[in-house]
């Protein structure tokens, strides 16, 4: 346990992807069996327990520690699983510290009330980084910033493979994973990736450099389609099995039971997971409301039903297709979407076009419908290939110009990493007419990117010399109708928020220029922004 | 007893003796103070006559200079000074060099005050040094129940297997200046971390003083020099406020880490982002804290500064009389 917790304890403070990456693959490059399996499966969310109610948790530390000095305690640190694994008196003697799969393993066999005792049995023995790490495992959320992707890279670097390796015989491996360490460390054959239904990579496309591929690369090999605003899915029905993939190949199907419902097919395809309405495909707003849950009630479903739209077929029947032309593949899907006839499954249509020059038209003008609110166009060779990860070549993706609106900078935080000793989170506003018609600031987004390392010097220093107040890492600078900073802040969509006082929360905002040059008062209004509203 | 407030008072300007005539560790500048230890806070410049270990004075006169007091007198460890009808004796409280314990004995009355002090094994002090008396007066920097330290020498592997995880990058330790810093070399060298460790220029005249005091640090360098070093994979160690300074900037996508005990709560840890927090702390946690009073067994037991409020709880709790004295001026945030 010791040495899972210690992994917890790191990744929670290390903010950069690559450092968590670094800290993964020791791990499990050390850690032994069946341990590291266990730990694995509790980081990817395959494995969780919620065996333990803050409320006992709270109850069994007053047992052992005066409520007041718990309470002063508690105030003191801000979190319970924190303060109890903080406070608990460590009883050195008999105990012996628990090992992961010792927890694992008793946790599936105990009751309720067994595991109380277990519980306090265990955090009597551990330290208290262990204490900590046991308390986020049993009340079911590690929170510790690592997706299922990460770990899967870490895998990879591990074993040396294709992360497309690890995705290809994810879901026929069961935690702890031993056939998996054991091919990884060369000890064995790689797995079987047989198993019906399972995660196929996906194919992703490069993003198009409008100076120099156009000129490169000849229109009538590409085919062209709408690059639709939801979340890229695999959705398999083979064997009896029926699965929905997140791209990265997280199972999604339990968030999905309307989607898993229409999937009356045998087969494997490749779409993008929408809300439909009317046949039409809604916002991306719409959609957010049904992701990041591990359920879906009739009501959320009802109101905001979702399905695919299909780009591709990889499997047909026992028919692997993913070694034919994207052409091959397209006349196969046409008609195997033609014969579901489900008002949940529809078919991505083809955008015909004669030449770059009218298919940049077509971007910049998208016709009425459903292509408004797509995020771009997908160019796809014909003679296409389907293989996992993102070649260069045979895909392209071609988004839209990002929203641009001229914002005034409000509040700078410090950075982390190599950014450390930068101030370079940026908090935006925009001017809004309060009740007596007075204009003031108010915050709508937040950008840490699309700045050079040169002009982060530049804004650094702004910031430095015009902080007005300080609270904690967090500097206040001057903006006011007379002084402050502009940035034109670019966006791909605007979405309603009761969450930010502004009423909008932007999507993906970054720095697009520096304005040093615009006067603050002259920066957007509420209602201009508004108006973007997807 | 009713002449411990005739021995000891809080007063404006901190901690008084009457009988002796003397003040302990005072905020403001006084006519006679005796220092416990040579943190700024508790060692101000300005007072008339200065009593207090010769290492407490060495430190003073380096950071304020030869001239911070009208006069001073060096007492070693165990020797008994007389003032009026007060006998005073420093005895070793392990916090940093020359750290020493107030044992005052009038009509009968032992009193000891504290200063900081920990009850931990530190390379670079003596250690603390129980003296049973009537009167305890103590510090209570860590005085809630969260605060266990985990064992020193755990915290400077960490930093040492760190350091083998990412030898790209450079692990930029923020450390007290005076004392924390000492020790922290002192533990990795003990681990036998045995290539340069490199200092900000404010680290310098301290290590030079542990240095001169028989402390070995082994091979210290300056981690700014002209040639620019950005220094992946080395340790430096700066004072806390330099961590998220510019000056951090020259270094190799640096590993912010904190040698303190506050680094036991993670939200002070992320507060300051802190990517390695090490507990290394030079005062008594919880345990010390408590312990210490159950061994010294005073009739009562007064607290200078720090988290007064739990350990009055649990001076209830053990039938113990208790008082806070909340004495202001003394910070310890970068400890």
């Amino acid at each position: 346990m010791k040495a899972f917790a210690r992994l917890l304890d790191q990744l929670a403070f290390t903010p950069a992807r690559n450092a968590k990456l670094t800290l993964l693959r020791d791990y499990l490059g050390s850690a032994p069996d069946p341990e590291r399996g266990w730990a694995l499966a509790a980081l990817t969310g395959a494995l969780s327990f919620e065996a333990a109610k803050p409320g006992f948790i709270r109850k069994a530390a007053e047992a052992r520690l005066d409520p007041l000095l718990f309470s002063l305690s508690y105030d003191f640190v801000g979190d319970l699983a924190e303060t109890v694994a903080l406070v608990w008196p460590h009883l050195p003697g008999p105990n012996r510290e628990p090992e992961l799969p010792e927890v694992v393993e008793s946790l599936k066999l105990a009751s309720r009330r067994e595991v109380q005792q277990l519980l306090e049995r265990w955090l009597d023995a551990l330290d208290a980084t262990g204490r900590w790490a046991l308390l986020k495992l049993l009340t079911g959320g590690l929170r510790v910033g690592v997706s299922a992707r990460l770990a899967k890279q870490a895998l990879a670097a591990l074993g040396d493979v294709p992360v497309s390796d690890i995705e290809e015989i994810w879901h026929g491996q069961t935690p702890p994973y031993g056939d998996l360490f054991a091919w990884l460390e060369k000890r064995s054959d790689k797995p079987s990736a047989d198993a019906p239904a399972r995660f196929r990579p996906v194919m992703l496309a490069q993003a198009i450099d409008e100076d120099s591929d156009f000129a490169r690369y000849d229109a009538q090999n590409y085919a062209a389609e709408w690059k639709w605003d939801g979340i890229r899915v695999q959705a398999a029905h083979e064997g009896g099995q029926r699965r929905l993939y997140s791209r990265t190949g997280e199972d999604i199907a339990a968030a999905f039971p309307d989607v898993i419902a229409a999937l009356n097919f045998d087969g494997v395809i490749d779409g993008e997971l929408l809300i439909f309405r009317d046949s039409h495909a809604a916002p991306f707003g719409d959609l957010q409301q049904r992701l990041n849950r591990k359920t879906a009630d009739a009501k959320l479903m009802e109101k905001f039903p979702a399905g695919i739209r299909a780009y591709d077929l990889l499997v047909e029947g026992d028919e692997d297709l993913r070694s034919l032309s994207f052409q091959e593949r397209r006349k196969r899907l046409e008609a195997f979407v033609a014969r579901l006839h489900s008002d949940r499954i529809d078919l991505s249509p083809l955008q015909p076009f004669a030449s770059w020059e009218e298919l940049k038209q077509l971007r910049a003008h998208p016709p009425k419908g459903d292509p408004e609110i797509a995020e771009g166009l997908m160019l796809k060779r014909w003679d296409s290939v389907y293989e996992p990860g993102r070649p260069k070549g045979p895909w392209f993706k071609w988004k839209r110009d990002p929203h641009l609106v001229d914002a005034v900078l409000m509040y700078a935080q410090r950075g982390h990493g190599k950014r450390s000793g930068f101030y370079s989170d940026y908090t935006f506003g925009v001017w809004r007419r309060d009740a007596n018609g007075d204009r003031a600031l108010t915050p709508v987004g937040k950008a840490y990117f699309g700045f050079t390392d040169e002009e982060l010097k530049r804004l650094d220093k702004f910031v430095r010399d015009n902080t007005v107040e300080r609270f904690g890492p967090v500097r206040s600078v001057r903006a006011d109708k007379d002084f402050g900073l502009v940035l034109e802040i670019a966006f791909e969509g605007l979405q309603r928020s009761t969450r930010h006082k502004s009423g909008v929360a932007m999507r993906f905002p970054r720095v697009n220029r520096i304005r040093w040059d615009k006067p603050a008062r002259e920066a957007d209004e509420l209602p201009t922004l508004e108006k973007m509203l997807d | 007893m009713a002449g411990f407030r005739q021995l000891l008072r809080n007063t404006p300007q901190g901690l008084y003796c009457p009988p002796g005539d003397f003040h302990i560790d005072p905020v403001a500048p006084v006519a006679r103070a005796v220092i416990t230890h040579g943190h700024s806070d508790h060692a101000r410049s300005g007072h008339g006559a200065v009593l207090a270990t010769p290492e407490t004075l060495a430190i003073m006169a380096a950071r304020y200079g030869e001239a911070f007091a009208a006069g001073t007198e060096a007492v070693p460890y165990g020797a008994k000074i007389t003032r009026n009808d007060v006998s005073v004796t420093l005895v070793p409280a392990g916090h940093v060099l020359g750290s020493a314990q107030v044992v005052l004995n009038w009509k009968g009355i032992t009193a000891v005050v504290s200063g900081d002090y920990k009850r931990r094994s530190d390379p670079t002090c003596l250690a603390f040094e129980p003296v049973a008396c009537h009167l305890f007066v103590s510090e209570a920097t860590f005085g809630l129940p969260v605060f266990h330290f985990p064992p020193a020498q755990d915290e400077a592997a960490k930093l040492i297997k760190s350091v083998a995880l990412f030898p790209g990058r450079t692990h930029l330790v923020g450390a007290y200046a005076l004392g924390k810093a000492q020790r922290l070399i002192a533990l990795l060298r003990q681990a036998g971390y045995d290539k340069p460790l490199y200092m900000h220029g404010a680290m310098d005249s301290m290590n030079a003083l542990y240095q001169a005091h028989g402390v070995a640090l082994g091979a210290l360098l300056p981690a700014t020099d002209a040639a620019r070093n950005a220094l992946p994979g080395e340790i430096v160690i700066a004072p806390p406020s330099a961590i998220a300074d510019k000056w951090a900037r020259r270094f190799a996508d640096p590993i912010p880490a904190f040698a303190s005990g506050w680094m036991m709560v993670r939200a002070r840890a992320r507060q300051r982002h802190v990517e390695l927090p090490l507990v290394v702390s030079d005062h008594a946690d919880w345990d010390e804290l408590t312990l210490t009073v159950q061994e010294l067994k005073p009739e009562e037991f007064w607290i200078t500064h720090g988290n007064e409020e739990a350990l009055l709880r649990w001076a209830l709790l053990n039938d113990i009389a208790a008082t806070a004295l909340e004495i202001a001026g003394y910070e310890d945030e970068e400890e």
